[in-house]
């Protein structure tokens, strides 16, 4: 009865190409500096290409902010603070909010192709996630504009002034809104700086604030290069710091800021671990392994790039963990049924090839999806380490791309001490069905956030951020408020 | 997947060894699997994958009709439509079975003659199962001689839920022995089990006790065949498949009504357990007016318009 049976393929009823048409982003060929309201040239004139990954044509020219530009923005900023802003009451702030949260919401559809075509990651994604934790964050900041005072930091707190917002490439519009929803909520006006590689869901952002006829200066937007960003944290005239991106330049941004009066919240890196007990709902936490990781192709500071599984199930988990990886879908991050896009940029994807070879070089055993990857564009199989010791490279630097590093564990001790043995500590992820256990472990987890049976769960309710080398500050909640409030 | 040749399930002698099979079982994470569940119910079928996809689902139609009101003339019209779902188009495949009660077992078997769509029987005292052991076998042994291919036997849920595993096992050996080489399917009727947890313990022991198949629901309670139950009894029948090497079909029923459903149950099959299911020997659809709608978007798919419903029978 089985004979004809020994192999049944995942996967056998292949998908017909179901792509979201590209021309629903409608990008303008050129896009300037958002500041004061209005889009400008930059002083000097310059540009740069920003490209779609997933085929390296060029997307749109978009503006290189001088440091002269950087000047015009924050003053701009520090107008509209104190002249409008500072004076605008709480329930005013609220509806503005609400307006922008429900534009984002309208124009979704648009939102998450741009995202797509600039970011690489899967429509699924933008669709599904980016987009609509964009506008829930907006929405649920609204709700804290008027109600400060009762937020816990003491009667009428007061915001800062002008934050400098310098946000990453993984999650665009999404880590925008992380910044700039709070930040106005709390009374704060913003310069908001994209990545480099991809400023255009921010740009279209400007349109809708603009939309919104949010006072002019309130929110600018300048696109630039690491300069730039570099002009925006030394510039007196911003009261904060807010940044999101690599420890490395967390690093720089905390000493150059070190000896001004500015506030500085940073969301830095990760090595997150991913603890399976042998009592793990195996089919779920199979498939939360696969999000902790491959979600956004591993572009996830909070990712779960280290697997902890107890050696008692490790062959089980192993084995099933591969099948899985196998059946992902790897491609054209347009089409629908995509589960794993295009690395972000080129320097992105020599950075996960030189680490990945390291992983080899030391001895792991590497196990990559037989996926086949589209000729052009910027493309990673999603790998998986075996046999990783926790003196290998792959188990201690972040990868930030779709490889996973899996070692074994004995005891919830040693799981803990190794989860722990890392510089970093943003999220780590518990599984199992006992939740004495659980507890114990979460306990003395030294990591943000701690997600028990799921992984790379957001909530714009929930606080998140790193202690150690992922940074200090939390986005999200009541606890975001706090970086944008004088408390 | 790989399966291991011959058969090896395990033989349960009592409820202690039943116990320590159904122990063995991983627990199933609610939260996880309704989300794996809504992902895959995501995936976007287009052309020619869609086009297909609805002709398989179309083959694994038990077409049903389980009525107090059910007659010769009502079964003679369904079996009709089981035979030729759409007289008009001869591309059109046949559904895999007719399923009625007992009583009407004789006639079905009449209407499609040597056809070869199955004739299905709900037995066991269904839908509630609340008989004895003996009044069970009998409603099993007379629908079985009637000329059923296929019995859909419900277990008992009472003797579920309150510990009595064995019996629930026992019952399900003994309809077994009861259907000889007949077909059979085992509704579990997860909306009354509740729980995925409960459900992957009670696919197991339909499974060890020979089940042919594990099917979702009577349809006769609130809650029916759902998607994540589905996943849950997939991946029950995979593991079982890869520790046994015995394959057991699945059966959702109740509820699916619409194409875009179906087609979510097939996506849910294809990246679960894969190809060895994606085929009516393995997997079916208990529904009635499911059918219809497969009809017609397999209609818009060849034409790019939709047509009048009345353009296919009632049943």
């Amino acid at each position: 009865m089985s004979d004809e049976l020994t192999n049944s393929q995942l996967g056998a009823m292949a998908y017909d190409p179901a792509p979201e048409s590209a021309s629903i982003a409608r990008i303008k060929p050129a896009y300037g500096l958002f500041i004061n309201g209005e889009f400008s040239d930059p002083s000097s004139h310059e540009a740069f290409v920003t490209l779609n990954p997933a085929t390296e044509e060029p997307l749109a020219s978009v503006a290189q902010a001088s440091t002269a530009d950087v000047d015009r923005a924050v003053y701009a900023a520090r107008r509209a603070y104190d002249t409008v802003w500072s004076k605008t009451t709480g329930a005013e702030r609220s509806k503005y909010l609400f307006r922008i949260a429900r534009i984002i919401q309208e124009r979704s559809r648009e939102l998450a192709v741009v995202e797509t075509l600039d970011n690489g990651k899967p429509i699924r994604e933008s669709r599904d996630i980016d987009i609509p934790l964009a506008a829930a964050h907006f929405f649920y900041y609204a709700g804290w504009a008027d109600k400060l005072d009762h937020a816990g930091f003491g009667p009428d707190p007061k915001p800062l002034g002008v934050a400098g917002q310098i946000i990453p490439w993984n999650f665009p519009l999404l880590m925008a809104a992380w910044k700039l929803a709070p930040a106005l909520a709390a009374g704060n006006t913003c310069v908001l700086k994209p990545a480099e590689t991809t400023p255009l869901s921010a740009l279209i952002l400007a349109e809708i604030l603009q939309q919104a006829e949010l006072p002019e200066g309130v929110v600018n937007i300048i696109t630039g290069d690491g300069s730039t960003g570099a002009a925006l944290v030394d510039h007196p005239g911003v009261d904060k710091i807010a940044f999101t991106g690599s420890t490395e330049v967390g690093r720089l941004i905390q000493q150059r800021v070190a000896t001004s009066h500015k506030h500085l919240t940073l969301e830095l890196g990760g090595k997150g671990a991913n603890i399976v007990f042998e009592d793990a709902p195996i089919d779920e936490m199979i498939e939360g392994i696969i999000d902790g990781i491959f979600f956004n192709q591993g572009h996830v500071c909070c990712a779960g790039s280290r697997l902890l599984v107890q050696e008692s199930v490790a062959d089980d988990v192993l084995r099933r963990l591969i099948r899985r990886v196998d059946q992902l879908r790897v491609g054209d991050p347009l089409d629908k049924n995509t589960d794993v896009g295009a690395i972000n940029s080129a320097a992105q994807l020599a950075r996960i090839k030189e680490l990945t070879a390291y992983g080899e070089e030391e001895g792991a055993t590497r196990y990559t999806s037989t996926c086949s990857l589209p000729d052009k564009g910027y493309w990673f199989a999603p790998t998986v380490f075996a046999d990783v010791s926790q003196s290998h490279r792959i188990a201690r630097e972040e990868i930030f791309g779709p490889v996973l590093s899996v070692l074994t564990f004995r005891t919830p001790e040693e799981a803990v001490a190794k989860a722990n043995n890392t510089n970093y500590g943003l999220a780590c992820g518990v599984w199992s069905e006992k939740g004495s256990r659980t507890l114990w472990v979460a306990e003395r987890l030294r990591a943000g956030v701690v997600w028990a049976n799921t992984y790379n769960r957001f909530d714009p309710t929930s606080p998140f951020g790193g202690v150690r080398e992922s940074g200090f500050g939390r986005e999200g909640g009541r606890h975001g408020l706090e970086a944008y409030l004088n408390v | 997947m790989q399966l291991p040749s011959g058969s090896t399930v395990p033989a349960v002698e009592n409820e202690t060894q039943l116990r320590a099979l159904l122990g063995g079982l991983s627990g199933v994470d609610a939260v996880g699997a309704e989300a794996r569940a809504a992902k895959l119910a995501t995936r976007s079928l287009k052309k020619s994958t869609k086009l297909a996809a609805l002709d398989l689902a179309i083959s694994m139609v038990d077409l049903t009709t389980l009525e107090g009101a059910d007659t010769p003339g009502r079964v003679t019209s369904l079996c009709t439509k089981a035979m030729h779902p759409d007289p008009s188009d001869s591309g059109v495949p046949h559904v895999a079975a007719a399923c009625v009660y007992p009583d009407l077992v004789a006639h079905a078997r009449h209407v499609l003659g040597a056809s070869p769509v199955k004739v299905a029987a709900v037995a066991t005292s269904f839908p509630s199962g609340r008989a004895s052991l003996n009044v069970k076998l009998l409603d099993v042994r007379e629908a079985v001689s009637a000329g059923a291919d296929e019995i859909d036997m419900v277990i008992d849920r009472g003797a579920f839920l309150s510990g009595r595993l064995g019996q629930v096992f026992d019952e399900v050996v003994a309809v077994k022995e009861a259907c000889g080489s007949t077909h059979l399917k085992v509704i579990l009727e997860t909306g009354e089990l509740v729980t995925y947890d409960n459900v992957r313990r009670a696919s197991w022991i339909a499974m060890l006790a020979g089940a042919d198949f594990i099917k979702t629901s009577t349809g006769k309670v609130g809650v029916n065949a759902t998607l994540p139950t589905a996943l849950v009894m997939l991946e029950a029948v995979r593991d079982f498949a890869e520790t046994t090497g015995v394959v057991v079909g699945v059966k959702v029923a109740g509820g699916i009504r619409s194409a875009k459903d179906a087609l979510r149950y097939l996506v849910v099959i294809n990246e679960t357990v894969g190809s060895a299911w994606l085929s009516p020997d393995r997997f079916r659809f208990g529904a009635s007016s499911l059918l219809n709608d497969l009809l017609m978007q397999r209609l818009k798919q060849r034409r790019g318009v939709y047509v009048r419903p009345d353009e296919f029978s009632g049943d």
